[in-house]
């Protein structure tokens, strides 16, 4: 890699530019419609981003489902959308970066879920051959991205608030 | 990732009875995962629940570190409207009642 650009700056406009070079902006391009497809998928890692409210109350677990499933599935639809029609953009705001960290987060949750990642995966550990090795890189290259998203995001946030 | 089953059984109760039932308070609990990034968790924190960063950072570390958080709690209503909000966050929260 060469010398460090940082992806993601905030602006004094409280706008965000993105230095993304040419071959990740091609990667980050095919994301949006992975995630759709996905998302319209019966693939079991797709349950990650519906986690149980009630893990032990089947009748309120399934009521609870009937009224969010549809929300959160739109939600997130919603912010793939931003992502697409802001893919080549060098600079978004905060709500369109906000749908990026939506959409890369989920991203990550789906792979790191059929990977089966854990904390003590070392990425140094994947072999070349690994054929899931391009699995994993992308898994650590969405989270290298994410960590500057957030990191520009929070920068505008007061670090007072309640505690 | 693994959690235990801590959640009180279920007394039955009598049918047609619902948002009658005493208000014992719910606790809203966030567990570790190995997917979300800390500094995404404490973004979360912060931004959901107007926590300080450091309220929110120590909140993150406790999931981290034990586990398992309560982030917060109070009627049904409102601890399932946190749950959701955090599940639309892509954490791992569930919800349980205050014994």
């Amino acid at each position: 890699m060469k010398g460090f650009q940082v992806r993601v700056k905030r602006t004094r406009r409280g706008d965000f530019e993105l230095h993304l070079p040419r071959e990740e902006r091609d990667i980050l391009r095919t994301l949006p419609r992975q995630l759709r497809e996905l998302m319209s998928s019966d693939d079991p890692a797709l349950e990650r981003l519906f986690p149980p409210a009630y893990p032990d109350e089947p009748d309120l677990q399934s009521e609870y489902d009937g009224l969010v499933r549809g929300d959160l599935m739109e939600q997130r639809l919603g912010s793939v959308e931003v992502m697409e029609r802001t893919i080549e953009a060098k600079r978004v705001n905060e709500d369109e970066l906000v749908a990026w960290l939506s959409a890369l987060n989920d991203l990550r949750l789906v792979l790191g879920t059929k990977l089966g990642v854990t904390e003590e995966d070392d990425p140094e550990e994947i072999s070349d051959d690994d054929s899931l090795a391009p699995s994993y890189a992308l898994y650590y290259y969405l989270g290298w991205l994410e960590e500057q998203v957030v990191e520009a995001l929070a920068s505008g946030l007061d670090p007072g608030g309640r505690d | 990732m693994s959690r235990s089953s801590t959640a009180p059984t279920e007394v039955d109760r009598p049918t047609g009875q619902d948002v009658t039932e005493p208000a014992r308070p719910w606790l809203v609990i966030v567990w570790n995962d190995p997917i979300n990034l800390m500094s995404y968790v404490t973004w979360v924190f912060q931004k959901l629940f107007g926590y300080s960063l450091q309220r929110a950072t120590k909140l993150m570390l406790d999931v981290h570190t034990k586990g398992k958080a309560v982030v917060s709690s109070g009627n049904r209503e409102k601890a399932e409207f946190d749950t959701y909000r955090l599940h639309a966050h892509g954490l791992w929260a569930t919800m349980q009642r205050d014994s």
